[in-house]
């Protein structure tokens, strides 16, 4: 166990110099000023919107959900993006590139070293994540004085998601070449947003074939039930026909949720190692 | 004592193709042993199951009585790879106390220092490997398998970069660690090379062993040369002989000049185990 904060310390310097953190963060701060500039704008015009009479809705309630439900879309996808490029190679990857096999040969346990990569990833990621999460949420709350419902719940739900992220990515780096595991965990996350859309779309149409179909692939990749679960907490306590609006997506609503989700969520990670562990311990460098 | 690497009916099969069949080969401690074969013939796959690399189909390996590819075989054995890298951003000081944390190693900076000028390296002590030249790699890699002072080194081709200065380094740090009793299994195409350092030769072919011994028993007599009056020509037999055919010679009246027992080389040798074959 000693040799964790070794290896952890190794992926996070070869990700400085890859240049991974320079890219992320020259892509945060883009995303940031850009974010800033729809909250300004969005609110400014939000303030000459008059609903019709009779309509009890609450536009800056609605406007502010909306637009932070799209920041943690982003989050999700930038944290998604981090998780990837630092776990991509970790295994076969550095393997066919001869610099797996001096490591490996030491007496490091293999399921060791996956975790430690693994846990020097999520060490990255998490914080990214909460700490984007926040400042887009600031952004708001300062520019259109809107805060969402619950705030700690959905920053460590997107944090959870993107964990999970860099599990399936270390999974895949046990078998796929680097580049083959990068798309195929990018499309497994593309894929993953896209069931849950529908979903979202066959909740709102009361379409249980939509919503069934959904719910399956949210349960094969949970990261995506856990940002739904986040972009529900939000508007937890929005009700009345703000609310209803909201929950009709796509950044408001969630056909699945609650504690089932986080409990599954757990017991993914785990079912991940395990597969990874066995994986990479019959695995022939 | 148990051998420091001990390898019983070792098979290894990647889908149809056999790369080791049924191997036997063991390295005492303290013993440098080279190992020889054409490209194909198993000498990577035989070291890499040695240090866990690779998972053998059959039979076992074990180092120091522990089972290969075990936590504690691999504390037992410092490994060079065939193709490795190290991060280019490392210093070579850097590399050797990644691995010292790796192995569990106390040397700290004077174990280091020691290592890098065993290799020749102590003035790249801060260098970058990205800097460094192809040969000094190889050196650093060597180092890397020194850290922790383990009592086996499995060394896959280590000199196949190096210039004949940096052969001859590695040559004379080879005899060194036998004289610390540091066992060694030597990979190398370089015949020479291991006709010079190494106790004992195992040849392979097609995932066999063909040949086994010492140098000196591979290299198998080819006759006596003897010059006289009359010429010089070359009679059957080995360094047994001589006595007896110089006597003969004498008694019928010839004025003997020179005697030379003819050996054969290891490449000789080597290329009659092998049948010619290359890949």
């Amino acid at each position: 166990m000693s040799a964790i904060p070794t290896i952890v310390f190794y992926g996070l310097r070869e990700a400085l110099r890859r240049k991974v953190f320079a890219v992320v963060l020259l892509l945060t701060a883009g995303f940031l000023l850009l974010y800033w500039l729809a909250n300004h704008y969005a609110f400014r015009d939000v303030q000459s919107i008059t609903p019709p009479q009779g309509v009890p809705i609450d536009s800056r309630t609605f406007a502010g959900a909306f637009i932070f439900g799209l920041a943690m879309f982003a989050t999700l996808f930038l944290g998604v993006v981090l998780a990837i490029f630092l776990t991509l190679g970790a295994v076969r990857g550095d393997a066919e590139r001869g610099l797996l096999q001096p490591l490996i040969v030491r007496p490091v346990g293999r399921p060791t070293l996956l975790l430690a990569r693994w846990l020097g990833a999520i060490g990255v990621c998490t914080p990214y994540v909460i700490g984007v999460y926040l400042g887009a949420m600031l952004i708001t709350g300062l520019t259109g004085h809107w805060w969402p419902d619950h705030i700690v719940v959905p920053a460590i739900e997107l944090a959870a998601g993107v964990a999970i992220v860099a599990a399936l990515s270390l999974l895949g780096s046990v078998f796929l070449t680097a580049t083959a595991n990068g798309i195929a965990i990018f499309m497994v996350f593309g894929a993953g947003l896209v069931a849950g859309l529908l979903g979202t779309i066959g909740h709102a149409l009361s379409s249980h074939t939509l919503e069934h179909a959904a719910t399956v692939a949210a349960w094969i990749v949970p990261f995506e039930a856990l940002y739904q679960d986040a972009l529900r907490e939000i508007t937890a306590n929005t009700t009345g026909l703000t609310g209803f609006l909201l929950q009709l997506g796509p950044f408001g609503g969630a056909y699945i949720h609650g504690a089932g989700v986080r409990i599954w969520a757990c017991a993914y990670l785990v079912l991940i190692a395990v597969v990874a562990a066995l994986g990479f311990s019959r695995r022939d460098l | 004592m148990s051998a420091a690497l001990s390898a019983r009916g070792l098979e290894k099969r990647y889908g149809r193709t056999t790369a080791l069949a049924g191997v036997d080969v063991e390295v005492a401690q303290g013993e440098l042993v080279g190992l020889l074969g054409p490209n194909g013939a198993g000498k990577s796959t035989l070291v890499k199951i040695a240090c866990g690399l690779v998972r053998p189909t059959r039979g076992r390996a074990e180092i120091c009585g522990a089972r290969a590819g075990s936590l504690t075989a691999r504390r037992s054995l410092g490994y060079l790879a065939e193709l490795f890298r190290f991060p280019g951003w490392y210093s070579a000081d850097e590399v050797l106390a990644l691995h010292q944390r790796l192995s569990g190693s106390t040397g700290g900076g004077g174990e280091r220092a020691e290592l890098l000028e065993l290799v020749g390296l102590s003035e790249a002590r801060d260098r970058r490997v990205e800097e460094m030249s192809k040969g000094m790699q190889q050196r650093l890699g060597i180092a890397q398998a020194l850290v922790g002072a383990p009592p086996l080194l499995l060394l896959d081709e280590p000199t196949s970069a190096l210039d004949p200065v940096g052969r001859r380094t590695v040559r004379l740090l080879l005899e060194e660690l036998r004289g610390r009793g540091t066992s060694v299994l030597l990979n190398s195409h370089l015949l020479s090379e291991i006709e010079l350092v190494c106790d004992r030769v195992v040849i392979l072919l097609r995932g066999a062993v063909v040949a086994e011994g010492s140098p000196a028993d591979l290299s198998r007599a080819r006759g006596v040369e003897i010059e006289t009056d009359e010429g010089t020509r070359v009679y059957d037999g080995g360094r047994e002989e001589v006595p007896r055919l110089v006597a003969e010679l004498v008694a019928a009246g010839l004025k003997v000049y020179g005697v030379r027992v003819l050996t054969s080389t290891l490449e000789e040798t080597y290329l009659e185990a092998v049948e010619g074959e290359t890949s």
